[in-house]
């Protein structure tokens, strides 16, 4: 039988029990409609995490003080100083495919200005910052090499410190006091917004890691170094030997640091999305798997039901085959018209979540696609048992069956 | 010319029950092109059992069918379908249309699934010819459930010639309808007869077997008797006896 025909078959019989298909369907159509809104939301917040991981710069490799173990007692990262000025110019000058250093000083103070005042992320740090972030200079400029050398009581500060401190005027030119000495604002960062940890990048002063040391915090040790490698493709090159650097110059001693790189970075914080992700596939092959079954029971309903008309079928000379592809086709209209719903109601819902909640959401094409052929298979791998049963029929006995 | 139909000692018997039944007991027959054979019989003689072998429908227990030449009774389910397809058709006791699909849809179903291939426009046109034979053309778009009896009857007949059949079964063709309908339906199959299809019936009724060539009696699966009908009754005429009977018993105000 022509595949026109069957189609129309298949079409007439669902209609026929329009509340009954939609019953019958609703199982996947719930199923897909929450895969398909879980995981558009799911991507929305993957999707800003790698934001968030490609605005930490591009090609950056950080060296943190302290290692994962040391003597068999794992600490933090940062949790012992042990990094020096002197490793972060040992690695500017030794290391190749290195664009841009910034050895990195951080704590928090109460900084003052035009009578306000506001606590915030006081960054020591070095001209080549800004570039190895990503991070445009709003206006005003960065301090300088000869800042750094001179310890200058400089500063740059971010877009919120500036909101917060100078709400009317121009920030650049004017004096904050951190500790009580007075920094003179040289220019203001971009905004960049919030980090994967959700804080607010914004919300720093830059200072130059020498005048940080020197005058603010007294440190001999820095927390962490910066440094940009040239390209993607040099990127391992430049972490390998940065470690031997750095090996070579503890001559020894147990490694007290740990080098990253933003790749790691990046899969470190999207392991919960994958985490979730094969949460969701759990879900979804429970939903499909119950309405699949509905679908099957359905049709072993209406194959008892349209037992007559199989017997007419094949006293006419249907194959079974013929009636075999009849019955499944009909399971599988069923089934992928209730994905179809379902994708449909999935966009539809995660819409809303993001127009009322603001959650970003993004609905990926491979998930739609997916969605529907599993619902088109479900329907084919359910609708099979009841097809072969309405395929086996004996003509005689099907035309007698009351 | 062999007979198109050709049964040689051929048995049924039903296993099913708790005792089995033999429904056929060694039937040999053979009936050639262009007859127009009644079968006839008391209820549970097996005639219905003997029309589903002959229509290919059922499997003899045992024997030899030979139908256009071809030995049927080794053939496998696909083989059996395409043979009831192309060679064969049957017109049903029930009628056996398929409801809420439309005269015209009823009757296009077996080129649907034959191995011929036709084009829609094909389909239709032989479809429309066919209800046309059967005098039902104008009521192409109705369904079965809006037909009397003997317009169901028709739309089934007109099914079962669609794909031009060797022979046309029809098991009790008549047995739910009127005097004047049945005459009517009668009128069709020996229309059809004279244009050359071979035609075999099971009637319980002796006037309708009149109208046949052959009458077949067959009694607890046994042929008994087999004879050519002498006073054959022809439609036309019977019609118009019917009319001025009708007339006469003011059952209608047509012609007198
Ligand atoms: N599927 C079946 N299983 C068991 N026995 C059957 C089956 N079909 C028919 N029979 C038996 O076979 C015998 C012949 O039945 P069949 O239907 O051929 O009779 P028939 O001549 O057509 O009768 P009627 O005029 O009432 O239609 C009966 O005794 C019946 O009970
Ligand atoms: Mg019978």
């Amino acid at each position: 039988m022509r595949f026109g025909s069957i189609i129309k078959v298949a079409l007439r019989a669902l209609m026929r029990n329009t509340m009954r298909s939609i019953l019958t369907a609703l199982g996947i159509i719930i199923g897909v409609g929450a895969v398909i809104a879980m995981v558009s939301i799911g991507n929305g917040a993957k999707a800003q995490v790698e934001a968030q991981v490609a605005s930490l710069g591009q090609n950056v490799i950080t060296v943190f003080s302290g290692s994962m173990s040391s003597g068999g007692m794992r600490g933090g990262w940062g949790s012992s100083p042990s990094l020096t000025i002197e490793d972060a110019e040992a690695i500017e000058r030794e290391v190749t495919g290195i664009v841009g250093v910034s050895p990195e000083v951080r704590d928090r103070n109460q900084v003052l200005a035009n009578g306000l005042n506001w606590n915030t992320s006081v960054n020591g740090e070095s001209p080549d910052y800004p570039d190895i972030r990503s991070w445009k200079i709003a206006s005003g400029a960065m301090f300088s090499d000869q800042d750094v050398r001179s310890v200058a009581k400089v500063c740059v500060i971010g877009k919120t410190v500036a909101d917060q401190l100078f709400a009317n005027g121009d920030p650049v030119g004017q004096t904050l006091r951190i500790r009580n000495i007075p920094f003179k604002v040289l220019g203001v960062l971009d905004s960049k917004g919030f980090n994967l940890f959700g804080q607010d990048q914004d919300d720093a002063v830059l200072v130059p890691y020498t005048s940080h040391m020197k005058r603010l915090s007294r440190r001999s040790y820095i927390s962490s170094i910066l440094i940009q490698a040239a390209s993607a493709d040099v990127i391992d090159k430049v972490q390998k030997d940065i470690t031997e650097v750095l090996t070579q110059r503890r001559k020894g001693r147990e490694p007290d640091f740990t080098v990253r790189n933003q790749v790691e970075l990046a899969q470190t914080a999207t392991a919960t999305t994958q985490t979730m992700t094969l949460l969701l596939a759990a879900i979804a092959s429970v939903s499909l798997l119950v309405g699949g079954i509905g679908i099957m029971n359905i049709m072993l309903v209406s194959v008892t039901e349209r037992t007559r008309e199989i017997g007419i079928r094949l006293a006419i000379g249907a194959h079974g085959s013929d009636v075999l592809m009849q019955f499944l086709i009909e399971a599988t209209i069923l089934s992928s018209l209730g994905g179809v719903i379902g994708i449909l109601l999935g966009i539809g819902s995660s819409q809303l979540v993001s127009h009322l909640n603001g959650w970003p959401v993004l609905v990926s094409t491979a998930s739609v696609v997916i969605a529907f052929v599993f619902s088109a298979a479900v329907g084919m791998f359910f609708g099979f048992y009841p097809a072969r049963k309405a395929a086996q029929l004996d003509p005689i006995d099907a035309l007698r069956y009351e | 010319m062999p007979p198109v139909v050709k049964i040689e000692e051929i048995h049924k018997i039903y296993d099913s029950g708790e005792v089995p039944v033999h429904a056929v007991r060694g039937v040999t027959l053979e009936i050639e092109r262009g007859d127009f054979v009644a079968l006839m019989g008391a209820s549970g003689s097996g005639k219905s059992t003997l029309m589903n072998l002959l229509g290919c429908l059922d499997r003899p227990t045992r024997g030899r069918y030979l139908l256009d030449g071809i030995d049927v009774s080794q053939l496998d389910r696909n083989a059996l379908a395409d043979i009831r397809n192309q060679k064969l058709g049957f017109v049903f006791q029930g009628f056996n249309l398929l409801a809420r699909t439309t005269a015209l849809e009823n009757v296009e179903l077996p080129m649907l699934y034959g191995a011929r291939k036709f084009t829609t426009k094909q389909i239709r046109e032989r479809a429309m010819h066919c209800l046309d034979i059967v005098g039902l053309s104008q009521r192409f778009d109705h369904f079965p459930s809006q037909l009397s009896g003997g317009q169901q009857q028709r739309v089934a007949i007109a099914r079962a010639l669609v794909n031009e059949p060797q022979v046309l079964l029809a098991d009790e063709p008549t047995g739910n309808l009127d005097t004047r309908t049945s005459a009517e339906v009668m009128g069709v199959f020996q229309k059809l007869n004279d244009e050359g299809i071979t035609i075999v019936m099971v009637t319980h009724e002796l006037d309708i077997a009149h109208f046949c060539k052959r009458n077949l009696i067959l009694r607890d699966g046994v042929m008994v008797r087999d004879e050519a009908v002498s006073n054959r009754s022809f439609a036309a005429t019977e019609l118009e006896k019917l009319s001025s009977a009708e007339a006469a018993a003011k059952l209608t105000g047509a012609k007198t």
